[in-house]
């Protein structure tokens, strides 16, 4: 694929649009959840502590890797709906 | 059998190992040697970049370091897993798809300028040597605690294995070592760590574990762990921090950092498609994870273990005497990684905060004269599984687990360096015309070159081998980083503004650095005591490689937008990453 054609060009928006998404909940669940925001999480209790201190430890961990999964999965089929796949 | 012996027989024979996957993984050509061919399935690279990534700082140091912190070093459980979804979503598969051998090598093509290469192989060589010397160090301490060598020799002998299989395979040797040292790493720190948390909570899951009731006092087992450490004057482990803008900052450095570091990102030129490279990524995550996910639990319970050794009776009656502490505690005095004073002549071990002016009253009506026991960060994981009275087996298994580690990083590292000289300096600047075979050995030659001057390093470490962190980290997300992401997303940024950008950006970080730490790191140069009432906004050096970053940006998109555009065939080169179509095996053109 080269030059502009207008699918092309459509591929490439949808591309960024599932990366800005992705990166919203990233950002959010790590320096929302975990830091900024955890004052306000902090009557939710998890095993001892609180909801903020477990998004710290592990739960953006597991969403970290959930978004890479959703993002190869979702992103190998705008390929194909593109046709900018790989044979 | 004794201890030693069982040590041996661990260590021992997981070197054999690797030097047999050596033997079978010769490499025959430089695309077998830098990339492996191209044709690791994506689960194998993602084992692959788990063992390359996890080093001796996360398999020794990191459970160490959150232990001693609590919630506040949660930022580096984030940090260095975070930068995976950047990596995923924003480097791999266009890099990937960009289909050449090295990083410089895609600076240099995308800013049309070997000046951008050049810099980019001057940040690529500090940011990895400073890294291989921290892993070098690493298994030198190992070696010398476990198999009773001094350490600089067995320095040495770790450099000759890695020398075998790394000169021999490059890439392709790498790669399926790697795999074999993620699985002796990961069981090696999976299996204390199950035994721990169930003699703790009665669940066998770490991870589950650590959010469980403590057995014997039937209260959570983190709030048990509150308790006992604000008994003793620390703060509470959970408790939350007051310099949110340095944790964000810190956490963000660390994850662009980890996105930016050449012998990470080197490992996703060796999957045969660009899906293949998103795939990667996610797997990546998943075996470390396995790690992170456990090393919080570690850290929590071997606090509690280590508080309950020396306070038996609980925190308000007396600790134990010297003369009965455990094994475990005399094998490390030896070490010289614990120490004990007997200040107050009691002959008890009296563990407590004696840097917290609250407690002071306290400590005084206990007659206590100062805290008598410290213990360094670094050897909680590997002193774990005495603490838990587990067998002699699992102790040769962690001592394999560690140099699994230090060897598989320092591997890596020493690749991209290698591969940085002999494809970015010799082969792209000083010999264009040397021929695949002389191509070859001249990065065989340079691997061995990089592996005497690490191991030497290593035996030697400047005085700048404990800010790995500060550095590597700084200088990946400060120049790196930036300049990748820009050469995929922006077709505007030109050749002057990316040399600009990444320039102004290491500056920036380098001297925010050298500042509160001493310029090159010599002691007594430095400008400002590094403590947080002199840094700038309350941001530590430590966190300085996230606003390096933003300099890098900032100044490459305004010098791009004074200055001519990008020529067409360049705009071209960018259009053709972002379309995965057509992406052959990683080749030189």
């Amino acid at each position: 694929m080269s030059g502009h054609s207008y699918d092309a060009e459509n591929y490439w928006k949808a591309n960024l649009r599932l990366i800005f998404g992705s990166l919203i909940i990233w950002a959010l669940v790590s320096y929302g959840f975990a830091i900024l925001l955890r004052p306000m999480l902090a009557g939710i209790p998890v095993g001892g502590t609180d909801l903020g201190f477990w998004f710290a430890q592990q739960g953006s961990i597991l969403v970290f890797m959930a978004l890479i999964f959703f993002y190869a999965w979702r992103m190998n089929k705008i390929d194909e709906q593109f046709g900018v796949h790989e044979e | 059998m004794s201890q030693f012996a069982i040590n041996l027989i661990f260590v021992g024979g997981s070197f054999l190992l690797y030097i047999a996957i050596a033997v079978w993984a010769k490499a025959g050509s430089t695309s077998d040697f830098y990339v492996a061919g191209g044709g690791v399935h994506p689960v194998t690279n993602g084992m692959a970049i788990g063992a390359d990534w996890m080093s001796a700082a996360s398999f020794i140091s990191m459970a160490g370091l959150i232990a001693a912190g609590g919630y506040a070093n949660s930022t580096f459980l984030m940090g260095w897993t975070g930068g995976y979804v950047l990596l995923a979503m924003l480097l791999a598969p266009y890099l990937r798809k960009f289909g050449k051998f090295t990083v410089p090598e895609f600076i240099g093509d995308r800013y049309y300028s070997p000046n951008a290469r050049l810099i980019a192989v001057v940040c690529l060589i500090v940011a990895s040597v400073t890294y291989v010397i921290g892993q070098m160090a690493g298994a030198g301490v190992a070696f010398s605690r476990f198999l009773e060598v001094e350490a600089t020799n067995g320095l040495m002998i770790a450099a000759v294995v890695v020398f075998i299989y790394a000169v021999l395979g490059g890439m392709k040797g790498i790669t399926y070592t790697q795999v074999a040292q993620y699985c002796v790493l990961i069981v090696a720190y999976t299996i204390p760590a199950v035994f721990i948390s169930l003699q703790l909570t009665g669940n066998p899951i770490p991870m589950f574990g650590m959010f469980s009731t403590h057995a014997e006092s039937g209260l959570p087992l983190l709030e048990k762990l509150n308790q006992v450490v604000t008994d003793l004057g620390f703060r509470e482990y959970t408790a939350d921090v007051d310099n949110k803008l340095n944790m964000v900052l810190f956490t963000l450095s660390l994850m662009i950092g980890t996105a930016g570091l050449p012998h990470v990102i080197i490992r996703f030129f060796t999957v045969p498609k660009v899906s293949d490279a998103r795939w990667s990524g996610g797997w990546a995550l998943v075996f470390i994870a396995l790690l992170y996910l456990t090393a919080p639990a570690v850290a929590s319970m071997a606090r509690l273990n280590l508080m309950t050794t020396i306070y038996p009776e609980g925190t308000q009656s007396q600790p134990i005497e010297y003369e009965a502490r455990p094994a475990w505690i005399a094998t490390w005095e030896e070490t010289g990684l614990i120490t004990y004073e007997d200040k107050n002549n009691d002959g008890r071990i009296q563990l407590y905060n004696d840097t917290n002016a609250d407690f002071a009253d306290t400590a005084a009506q206990r007659g206590w004269e100062g805290n008598e026991l410290s213990v360094n960060n670094d050897i909680l994981v590997l002193a774990n599984p005495e603490i838990a009275n587990l067998p002699g087996w699992v102790i040769g298994l962690i001592a394999a687990g560690g140099l699994a580690a230090a060897l598989s990083t320092a591997a890596g590292l020493l690749l991209a360096i290698s591969s940085a000289v002999s494809h970015d300096l010799i082969k792209g600047r000083l010999n264009p015309n040397i021929s695949d075979k002389g191509e070859l050995l001249a990065a065989r030659i340079s691997m061995g070159v990089a592996i005497v001057v690490a191991t030497w390093l290593g035996a030697n470490p400047p005085g700048f081998a404990a800010q790995v962190v500060a550095l590597a980290f700084g200088i990946a997300a400060a120049s790196l980083f930036p300049a990748l992401m820009m050469g995929i997303f922006s077709k505007r940024v030109n050749n002057i503004g990316a040399s600009l950008g990444m320039l102004s950006g290491l500056l920036f970080t380098l001297i925010y650095i050298f500042v509160f730490k001493g310029w090159f790191f010599i002691p007594g140069t430095a400008n400002f005591p590094d403590t947080a009432e002199y840094w700038v906004l309350g941001i530590s050096p430590l966190s300085i490689g996230a606003i390096g970053a933003l300099v890098n940006f900032a100044v490459a998109f305004g010098v791009s937008k004074v200055t001519a555009e990008p020529p067409v065939e360049i705009q071209e080169l960018v259009e053709s990453v972002r379309y995965p179509r057509g992406a052959g095996g990683a080749q030189d053109h």
